[in-house]
């Protein structure tokens, strides 16, 4: 081993014939199509963030309006708009418009004010619900008695406030970590540090078998076999919630948060636990107060993972959690989360229309959540990589 | 072995702590592997009987949710293509990155990093924010704003492209995949010798000459693991393709690109949240389930093996 590393240093270098001379020009050419290729990842991260949030761009600056009745004016301001101006209040096409004789027109504007007289009865025609205000903040619809955060994207008035989908996706998350987290940390402490070289060499390919189970398969099997169970034992109401959508999503990242844990523990130096258990320590106790200590940042990268692949798993919630929009924080209640909305409303809803928008803002959300926790994640674990090696 | 661990050196007397310990930390990771066990038990317990070869062979001409005569033939071939055809985009892009990270970038240098960041974070994103991107960019833009136009400019009514595909599904399904070939590949071309590069240098050859002679053929088993395991991964996806190309049903078998085609785990998603009836049309669905695990377990099982084969036959070569 010492020998091959001296070695090495001393040989031309591989990564020295970089700058090196070519045979063929041939080559200087792949060898940059090569490196031109090696970008994709680069690429293809840029362009799913461009094009997830450029269908969501209008909603983000607030340039859509979905208000079922907009601004009116009378029959006689006609003479004071513009021809631009006109064909766009009343919606038509350029040819459409030079077609169209005056008095036509005058009676278009008439149609318009009827149809703003007739539905004026509801004030909520008036609103666009796509305003930032309306997605964010509660409002009192009419026909409820007080403000309320309301996801209703197929109704009369189309309500999008995203509150209610935000609890959700949080509070399956949030079951999903408080079951996983300790069973894959439990295990991944087990696997590194207690179990014998044997029993590890098996361990730890079975264990990561689970990732190997579709997330389709792991929403079946809470949808059929799970959420009876779950409610016999447990006896709430709904059979579906975010209790039994979080167990089978914390199924769904135990191989994750354990495989990242395990890898940080076990990237801990031999020689810690050497010296612990020569000082006297049993191997539990070089285990937790020495090993776990040195590889806690490794965990928390584990964590912050687990967290961003919870949030963003949409097969096991839309199968699992029931999903209904409503605003509670009660993990019995029936749940709809941010994923299980995009994947069961996109087929319906009208390509380019307000619907359309706001799912694909929800899902640039969603980019933006799980970009920021496995960039920390990972920084975390490079960090302690490079600090337990000790090196450079 | 067992009793010795958990006596305390200083005392001799048995060691409660490390029972409690090893107990809590081994409980759990049996509590997991008991569950791993009970799903697929109950899985297979269920569904074996299901399973005939008129199953593998029907169509559901039929209907949906006849027990009786449904099968999983088209869903079979459907998520066969889509793979395959995953394959042709995802191993030559892969491979290719791998290359470079391994043979060309210097490691250490800010660039490397942020191409690895961004290899790393693509593994991240979730599921359902690919199958946005397959309709936002493959579909709407790719399909129907750039080739539709182009390909057949006098008739702008006419949508070919621009329409949920097999092959916007295999594409999305390829950016996906493309972190699961590339890290896989970047590991097996890590475990070639020094020595077989530069020997070939020494001979001659130039950087490229190697790559290409000397340390691809030792990395095919890690390209071919790399391969299955996206494969694997993608087989049993559902959400990426859930609006870019599954079909809730199909009367015949794709047959050009942009055809939409029938899924297996689509199709286990709809037997199971659609059926009026699910206690009776119970046995189809578990059929189902276990023709995907079969399919994703087998695969996985294989890239073990290749796996297990190429570090053997590495560890000799070192």
């Amino acid at each position: 081993m010492a020998n091959k590393e001296v070695g090495s240093k001393r040989s031309v270098g591989w990564m020295g014939l970089q700058r090196g001379h070519h045979a063929h020009p041939l080559e200087w050419i792949v060898e940059k199509g090569i490196f031109a290729v090696s970008l994709s990842a680069i690429v293809m991260i840029f362009l799913i963030f461009l094009f997830v949030a450029r269908e969501a761009l209008p909603i983000f600056f607030g340039q859509l309006n979905s208000a079922k009745v907009q601004k009116v004016m009378s029959v006689a301001e006609m003479e004071k708009l513009g021809p631009a101006e006109l064909q766009a209040y009343l919606g038509l096409t350029p040819e459409q418009y030079a077609s169209m004789d005056t008095e036509t027109k005058r009676l278009l504007m008439e149609v318009k004010l009827e149809e703003f007289k007739e539905s004026s009865q509801d004030k909520d025609a008036t609103l666009n619900t796509t305003s930032w205000r309306n997605m964010i903040l509660p409002h009192q619809w009419s026909g409820y008695s007080k403000p309320e955060y309301i996801w209703q994207p197929v109704s009369e008035i189309q309500k999008y406030n995203i509150i209610p989908l935000l609890i959700g996706s949080l509070k399956a998350t949030l079951v999903a970590l408080l079951f996983a987290v300790p069973l894959a940390l439990g295990a991944a402490i087990y696997v590194s540090q207690l179990a014998n070289a044997r029993a590890r060499e098996w361990l730890k390919p079975t264990i990561e078998l689970l990732a190997g189970i579709p997330s389709v398969v792991l929403g079946f099997f809470a949808l059929i076999v799970m959420a009876s169970v779950l409610q016999s034992v447990f006896g709430y109401q709904s059979r579906l919630n975010a209790f039994v959508a979080g167990i089978a999503l914390g199924l769904a990242i135990i191989p994750v948060v354990f495989s990242i844990a395990e890898d940080a523990l076990t990237s801990v130096p031999r020689s810690y636990t050497q010296a612990a258990l020569a000082l006297g320590s049993s191997k539990w106790q070089a285990a937790w107060k020495i090993v776990l200590p040195a590889a806690i940042p490794g965990v928390f990268a584990a964590v912050v993972l687990g967290f961003g692949r919870a949030i963003g798993e949409t097969m096991v919630v839309l199968m699992a959690s029931g999903n209904a929009s409503i605003v509670s924080w009660n993990i019995f209640d029936s749940t709809r989360t941010m994923t299980a909305t995009i994947a069961a409303e996109m087929a319906e809803a009208v390509v380019g229309g307000h619907h359309y928008r706001i799912l694909f803002m929800l899902g640039a959300l969603l980019f933006v959540v799980t970009f920021v926790s496995n960039l920390v994640g990972d920084l975390v674990i490079h960090r302690l990589k490079h600090k337990l090696e000790g090196k450079r | 072995m067992k009793a010795d661990s958990q006596r305390s050196f200083q005392t001799g007397r048995f060691d409660y702590g490390s029972f409690f310990f090893t107990g809590v930390t081994g409980l759990a990771t049996y509590l997991i592997l008991a569950t791993l066990a009970v799903i697929l038990i109950n899985v297979l317990v269920n569904g074996w009987s299901g399973l005939s070869l008129h199953f593998i062979t029907a169509g559901t001409e039929n209907g949906m949710f006849n027990v009786d005569k449904a099968g999983v033939l088209p869903m079979i071939i459907g998520t066969s293509a889509r793979v395959l055809l995953m394959t042709i985009f995802v191993i030559p892009v892969g491979v290719t990155t791998a290359i470079y990270l391994t043979e060309y970038a210097h490691s250490s240098s800010i660039f490397t990093r942020i191409i690895r960041g961004a290899v790393n974070n693509l593994a991240g994103v979730p599921s359902i924010v690919f199958g946005l991107f397959g309709v936002g960019f493959f579909i709407n833009f790719i399909g129907h704003r750039v080739m539709d136009p182009m390909l057949h400019p006098n008739n702008p009514e006419l949508i070919v492209w621009g329409k949920p595909a097999i092959i916007w599904a295999s594409l999305t399904l390829a950016v996906m995949t493309l972190p699961v070939v590339i890290v896989a590949t970047e590991e097996s071309l890590k475990a070639i010798p020094q020595g077989l590069r530069e020997a070939s240098l020494a001979l001659g050859a130039t950087k490229l000459q190697t790559i290409i002679k000397i340390v691809l053929p030792q990395a095919l088993p890690g390209i071919m693991t790399g391969g299955i395991l996206a494969v694997s991964r993608a087989a049993g996806e559902v959400a990426p393709i859930l609006f870019t190309g599954a079909a809730y049903y199909m009367a015949s078998l794709p047959h050009s690109l942009t055809d939409q085609f029938m899924d297996l785990g689509y199709h286990i998603y709809v037997l199971s949240t659609q059926s009026s009836n699910v206690d009776k049309t119970a046995p189809i669905l578990y059929a189902t389930v276990v023709v995907l695990l079969l399919l994703t377990f087998t695969l996985n099982l294989v890239a073990i093996f290749v796996r297990a084969q190429m570090r053997k036959k590495l560890r000799a070569l070192n």
